[in-house]
């Protein structure tokens, strides 16, 4: 191997401005690599919390069918006990119950439809961060307070101020009219138009008031210390909840099937990106390459008169594509990791960030950071590894063709 | 014994009214240990003849031996170990690979033929300091003269010890006097070692070495003569 190294190492050098070219070109798309997948990853872990934070949380509990249909019907007995037998066990961050159902709100001459929630005043902020996002008035005093809090476009739309009375009318579990006039206590914006408009919140025993539901509920959200460890939430939550056959156990990714759909979509023009940023790289490879062994045919040529063989030279050249590989690779990886560990430190955020994440009560926004993973640390530059020593074939193959004769006449 | 034997060897590059006779019905026998000299002008086949000898090109028709071996009937792989084994080349320009230094120039044949590291070194050190290149050894073409790049080359082709050394214009772009050192080394190898030399040549002053003058003419060996 000795020579062999030596010739491959020498032969790099023979014409420094390229080799330093292609280095270059390999390193600088290693760090955009390095650096942007984590990120990528990061600003996905985002995504995923701020959403979830709103309102979802990690898992919830169900009856079964609820999600595909929620009927006012498909309740889940003695559901506060249950949550509260989660919350005893010390394995959660966040557990509320909630009961939900469909109204239409009017004041004065105005109406419209909207969700109507009925939550534990209490434990909600820990699920959810409706509580924090109210910005006229206060949130919800008591489990049993006769008071609501709306999205701010519906209170527009009902054109409703802080202590002003919206009528209720809804259907019950049993069937009965459900029907209340409560006062507005806060005005919400979550930052979800959607959501602030039919969206409204009254205390759980005043939604079980008014919509016949006795001590059931359609739900119990669940928040664990990180999205990550859903497998583990899960796990732990079928384990607090194995005496219970007549409810469902669901992870955010059935929750709220939407995102993970843009998260895919999203990835894959990622990576449409970063295919092209490879082939860009591999070209350049394969144009240095194919120019070393033009220039180099004569020299081949009395290799090959000297006894050797043909595999041997295809060898000396891959030893070159990846020494010249692997020096872009290391330099643009220690520079990529410091700079991922740079921004590990101080995170990623562009203008305008932080004031956002106030406003919508999600202090996780305020900053961007990567996502410490080896896979994501090692798939752009495993990618551009293997790419450029599949395309360092082509050049190789020339050889296989070329004889001794022929080859030491070429110029 | 002969070291070369050729019968009726021909080699046509083309076809149809393009063909170029190259060789035309070769018969030769290269004894051990001669010092023979090809001469003849452009285009009259030296350079094609020794190619054929040496497994560099095939012949159109005809038996080539080399050290007991059918040259003619073997393939690509053969063909390059018995290159490798046994017969060395020097050729016109040098052709030595830029970036390996002399030693190493030299080392990487023995290292083609799979000879462990220590030995590689120390032969290699042998051989450039019989062929005059003591303390050199570390010195890339570059910074060799033509003449003592072409003693490298002829150092390279030593050092497998070959049955047959083949070296086609050596002296061509060297000086008289760089050149009829080179010739005397190349005879003094031949004297010591035995190794059988085929050498192509315009130059008189090699021819006056050779024991042994080919003449040839389109293709063709007109004269053969023993010299001394």
């Amino acid at each position: 191997m000795g020579i062999v190294f030596h010739l491959a190492w020498r032969n790099l050098w023979r014409n420094r401005r390229r080799t330093w070219l292609t280095a270059g070109a390999i390193a600088f798309s290693t760090i955009l690599l390095v650096l942007w997948v984590p990120i990528q990853f990061g600003a996905y872990e985002i995504m995923i919390n701020a959403s979830l934070a709103v309102f979802p949380g990690h898992a919830q509990i169900q009856r079964p069918g609820y999600q595909e249909k929620p009927k006012i019907r498909n309740a889940i007995d003695n559901a506060e006990t249950l949550a509260k037998k989660l919350r005893a066990s010390n394995q959660f961050v966040g557990v509320a119950t909630r009961a939900q159902g469909f109204a239409l709100l009017s004041s004065g001459t105005r109406s419209y439809g909207a969700q109507v929630v009925g939550v534990e005043p209490v434990f909600e902020s820990g699920t959810s961060s409706i509580p924090g996002l109210v910005k006229k008035g206060r949130y919800l005093s008591g489990i049993d307070a006769q008071e609501m809090v709306i999205g701010a476009a519906l209170a527009r739309n009902l054109k409703i101020k802080i202590g002003d009375e919206v009528t209720l009318i809804g259907g019950g579990k049993d069937g009965s009219v459900a029907a209340a006039i409560l006062p507005v206590v806060g005005i919400f914006e979550s930052g979800s138009n959607e959501l602030d408009r039919f969206f409204s919140e009254i205390p759980l025993h005043t939604f079980q008031n008014i919509f016949s539901m006795g001590h059931s509920a359609h739900a119990i959200a669940i928040v664990g210390k990180t999205v990550e460890e859903q497998d583990s939430l899960l796990t732990a939550l079928r384990q607090e909840t194995k005496d219970r056959n007549d409810i469902v156990i669901l992870g955010w990714e059935q929750l709220v099937p939407g995102l993970k759909e843009g998260i895919q979509v999203d990835k894959v023009s990622g990576f449409i990106f970063y295919g092209i940023l490879i082939a860009v790289v591999v070209f350049s490879i394969l144009n240095t390459f194919l120019m070393s062994v033009l220039e180099r045919t004569r020299e081949f040529g009395l290799m090959l008169a000297l006894g050797s063989r043909p595999k041997r030279i295809a060898m000396l050249m891959m030893l070159e594509s990846t020494l010249l590989t692997l020096m872009g690779l290391i330099i643009g990886m220690t520079i990529g990791s410091a700079l991922v560990y740079w921004v590990h430190i101080v995170g990623f955020a562009y203008p305008g960030m932080e004031d956002l994440a106030q406003q919508y009560n999600m202090p996780g926004l305020s900053r961007l950071y990567p996502q410490l993973d080896l896979f994501n640390f090692l798939i752009g530059p495993g990618s551009i590894f293997i790419a450029t020593n599949i395309v360092a074939w082509i050049p190789v193959l020339r050889i296989r063709k070329l004889e001794p004769v022929e080859a030491m006449r070429t110029i | 014994m002969s070291t070369v034997t050729l019968h009726k060897v021909c080699k046509t590059f083309g076809e149809g009214k393009l063909a170029v006779h190259a060789l035309r019905d070769i018969d030769l026998e290269v004894g051990n240990g001669d010092f023979v000299c090809l001469s003849g002008p452009s285009g009259s086949g030296k350079t094609t003849l020794l190619n054929m000898i040496g497994g560099l090109d095939r012949p159109t028709s005809g038996e080539i031996t080399v050290a007991n071996q059918r040259v003619d009937q073997m393939d690509k792989g053969e063909l390059a170990e018995i290159r490798l084994r046994n017969i060395g080349f020097v050729f016109q320009a040098y052709n030595l690979i830029p970036v390996l230094s002399a030693r190493e120039n030299v080392e990487f044949v023995m290292q083609l033929q799979g000879i462990p590291p220590e030995i590689r070194h120390q032969k290699s050190k042998e051989i450039l300091a019989e062929v005059g290149l003591n303390g050199m050894e570390d010195r890339k073409p570059a910074e060799l003269s033509g003449g003592q790049q072409q003693r490298v080359a002829v150092a390279r082709a030593l050092v497998s010890e070959p049955a047959l050394i083949l070296a086609d214009e050596p002296t061509a772009n060297l000086d008289s006097v760089t050149a009829e050192k080179l010739v005397e080394l190349l005879r003094h190898l031949n004297d010591e070692h035995g190794i059988t030399f085929v050498i192509s040549t315009h130059d008189k002053m090699v021819m006056g070495h050779a024991r042994r003058l080919l003449k040839m003419h389109d293709g063709k060996i007109i004269d053969d003569i023993q010299q001394r």
